[in-house]
């Protein structure tokens, strides 16, 4: 099975991001890291092609930096990585994200399209289902468990009592909740290796966009402004007098998580 | 001239951004590892310390990832370079130093004989085994009556027609009583040679140090050989003297080295935390001179200890760096790290006493690390032969 595995670079989360002020972009620096929720995509990448001797190709939009993100997921055993980037991508929206992605996968050929729910630093948490329709395959979304037999992928899809059993045939799009698998450590022998696994570099016209059609200028969409998150409120503190489980139960029902 | 300088820094716990002087394989590297103890080392060491063993399921998940021998070349070793085996050892002894002991042994002190002295029967016998972690090592040179001076030891070996017969005792020897197999150094009639030896060969037995304080968290053995009888290709063919011995040190010190430096970070981190979050007088303790004054000079050893270890590194790295070179960095940054430990230990008050923090653990730890691998004092008069061309104990 050839496997297509979203891998996005992203500023380490643990650093402050900045944001441009003009455009309220995120400044990307030389050191991004593998988004955390990539992590899981890639293991259940590497699963399915060890269980059907089939390949792992990462797919990554960013400016390129040193590479760092893309190096660790290809540690962990992906076979090679595509990167696209480019200047003229800069503002890209989700839309313009998927197309671009879409098109690099295209051109390499696929089985099967692996990405996380949501990222990390952007959380529109849109990307994958768009690329399912510009792919013209079904898309199969918020994975806990994944089988693979032949040409169907069987999942048991998350929802907020349990989970659905769904299932589609290949070629398709699966989107992975995070923490449903223990992402592997990359091994010593994998970092050792990832400098000389193949990295190829495109830019947008290598995948036969001009500029009008992406970046900034492609986008319909844009931030128009940022406000930051408000500080928490103080937590309440319930005394127990025998009954307080009365009143967490409340309040849990009012926070609709029971 | 250069840009003017910057006016602000920086990150407490990296200070001079020495993080810009590693690669990105370093850095993977190292972030790996540093995952891999913040996952499967920190949220139990407490009680492994408490209870005092060393889980050895363990072994399996380091091999895994590549910890065993990780700077050695072929038999399923990773081949790192030197620097990147020193900054593993930095994130296993942030954890605990008793974790770092469990992989110097293993890798430098076990299977680096094995490596650069073994038949290559031993090598194919053992290395891939000890490398996937299957195969546990241990390193007996220090006697009840024989630290220091190695050269004093009375273990033995006699040849027997084609055999070797041993006898002796190996006290303080890490790893002893879990071990597949043990590097025995003895006397022989050529001088000392080394011994590849498995542990259920009869006659060998090993019974484990009770009542340490430090290290806890790691398997400390006496072992005795009792008319051990191997087989004549036990010997280890490619050296003879304690030249053997001590390069199997020179490598487990230079992993000390920056070994240490994680200890310690630990230490700092923890009690610049605290600083923070203790408030006493109506201020957090951190606000007060003194306090500040302990915080500073714990990141000033630690991050002069790192530049250190980078250093000695590179020059590893570059085959030009000398014996005295890492007695220099195990000397200086084991010390450094035990003040930084004592000093974060007074930070936290009566909580630095508990095992709710990681300080007084590693502060216990350290004292072994100060006195195993050469003593403070013995790599002292290392240096002090080195500059002054006169031997203080030959
Ligand atoms: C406030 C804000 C600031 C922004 N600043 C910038 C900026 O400075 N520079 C810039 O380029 N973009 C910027 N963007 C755009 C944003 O990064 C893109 O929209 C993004 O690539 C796709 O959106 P997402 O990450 O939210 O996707 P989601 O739909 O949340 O992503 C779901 C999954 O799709 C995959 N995926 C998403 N994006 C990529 C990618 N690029 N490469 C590989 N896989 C991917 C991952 O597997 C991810 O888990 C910004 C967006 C916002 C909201
Ligand atoms: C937890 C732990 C694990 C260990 N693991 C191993 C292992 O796996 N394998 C192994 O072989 N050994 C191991 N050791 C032994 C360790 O290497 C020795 O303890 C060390 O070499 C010191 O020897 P000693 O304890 O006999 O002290 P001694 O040599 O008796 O020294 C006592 C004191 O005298 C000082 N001293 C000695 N000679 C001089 C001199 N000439 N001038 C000035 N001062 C001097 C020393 O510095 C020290 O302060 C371990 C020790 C510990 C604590």
């Amino acid at each position: 099975m050839k496997i297509a595995v979203c891998a996005k670079q992203i500023p380490d989360p643990a650093t402050p991001y900045e944001l441009d002020p003009e455009h309220h972009w995120i400044v990307r620096p030389d050191d991004q890291i593998l988004d955390d929720t990539d992590r899981y995509g890639v293991e259940i990448g590497l699963q399915l092609a060890e269980a059907s001797e089939g390949s792992v190709t990462l797919f990554s939009m960013s400016p390129a930096g040193n590479l760092q993100g893309i190096r660790q997921a290809l540690a962990m055993g992906a076979d090679k990585a595509v990167i696209v980037s480019d200047p003229a991508l800069k503002g890209s929206d989700a839309l313009v994200t998927a197309k671009v992605l879409a098109r690099a996968i295209q051109q390499e050929g696929f089985d099967l399209v692996i990405a996380g729910t949501e990222s990390t630093d952007g959380s529109a948490g849109v990307l994958p289902q768009q690329l399912s329709e510009l792919l013209e395959v079904p898309a199969l979304t918020f994975a806990k468990a994944v089988e693979h037999d032949g040409d169907t992928i069987r999942i048991h899809r998350q929802t907020p009592d349990g989970y659905d059993e769904v299932e589609a045939t290949l070629p398709a799009v699966l989107t992975v909740t995070a923490g449903v698998v223990e992402p592997r450590y990359p091994t010593f022998k994998g970092i050792m290796q990832a400098k000389q696994k193949p990295v190829e570099q495109l830019t947008a016209a290598d995948l036969g966009f001009d500029a009008t059609e992406v970046g900034a200028a492609g986008s319909a969409q844009y931030v128009r402004s940022v406000t930051p998150v408000p500080a928490r409120q103080a937590g309440e503190i319930v005394e127990d007098d025998g009954e307080a489980y009365r009143k967490i139960l409340e309040v849990l029902e009012q926070a609709k998580v029971v | 001239m250069s840009d003017p300088i910057r006016p602000i820094a920086t990150d407490p716990l990296d200070f001079l951004e020495t993080d810009h002087l590693l690669s990105e394989r370093e850095r993977l590297l190292r972030d790996t590892v540093r995952r891999f103890v913040a996952d499967r080392i920190l949220p139990e060491v407490a009680d492994w310390f408490d209870a005092g063993t060393f889980p050895k399921e363990l072994a399996k998940e380091m091999g895994a990832l590549g910890l065993f021998g990780m700077h050695l070349e072929g038999y399923g070793c990773a081949g790192t370079s030197a620097t990147e085996y020193g900054l593993a050892c930095t994130e296993l002894e942030y954890g605990d130093s008793g974790v770092r002991s469990f992989v110097s042994v293993q890798g430098s002190l076990a299977m680096f004989p094995i490596w650069a002295f073994g038949s290559e029967e031993h090598k194919q016998q053992w290395l891939p085994r000890m490398a996937a972690g299957e195969a546990i090592g241990c390193f007996g040179l220090t006697e009840p009556d024989a630290g220091s001076d190695p050269g004093s030891m009375r273990t033995h070996a006699r040849r027997d027609g084609p055999d070797w017969i041993l006898n002796g005792t190996k006290m303080w020897i890490t790893n002893g009583s879990i071990a597949d197999v043990a590097v025995v150094w003895a006397q022989t009639d050529d001088g000392v040679r080394g011994f590849v030896v498995p542990t259920d060969t009869p006659g060998f037995s090993a019974s484990d140090v009770h009542g340490k304080l430090s290290l806890r968290a790691s398997v400390t053995s006496e072992l005795v050989l009792d008319d051990v009888r191997l087989p004549g290709d036990a010997v280890l063919p490619d050296v003879v003297g304690l030249k053997g011995p001590l390069s199997c040190l020179n490598e487990a010190r230079f992993g000390i080295l920056f070994g240490a430096v994680g200890a310690g970070r630990a230490c700092y981190e923890a009690a610049l935390t605290y600083a923070e979050e203790r408030t006493q007088f109506g201020r957090p303790i951190a606000s007060f001179q003194l306090t500040q004054r302990k915080l500073v000079e714990m990141m000033v050893a630690l991050q002069r200890a790192m530049l250190v270890a980078l250093h000695l590194g590179r020059k590893r790295d570059a085959g030009t760096l000398s014996a005295q070179q890492v007695s220099f960095g195990k000397l200086d940054n084991v010390r450094q790290a035990l003040e930084v430990a004592r000093s974060a230990r007074s930070v936290l008050g009566a909580n630095g006493i508990t095992l709710e923090y990681p300080v007084i653990r590693h502060m216990n730890n350290l004292e072994s690390v100060y006195t195993y691998e050469g003593t403070n004092e013995i790599h002292t008069l290392v240096l002090g032969e080195a500059i002054t061309g006169v031997s203080a104990f030959s």
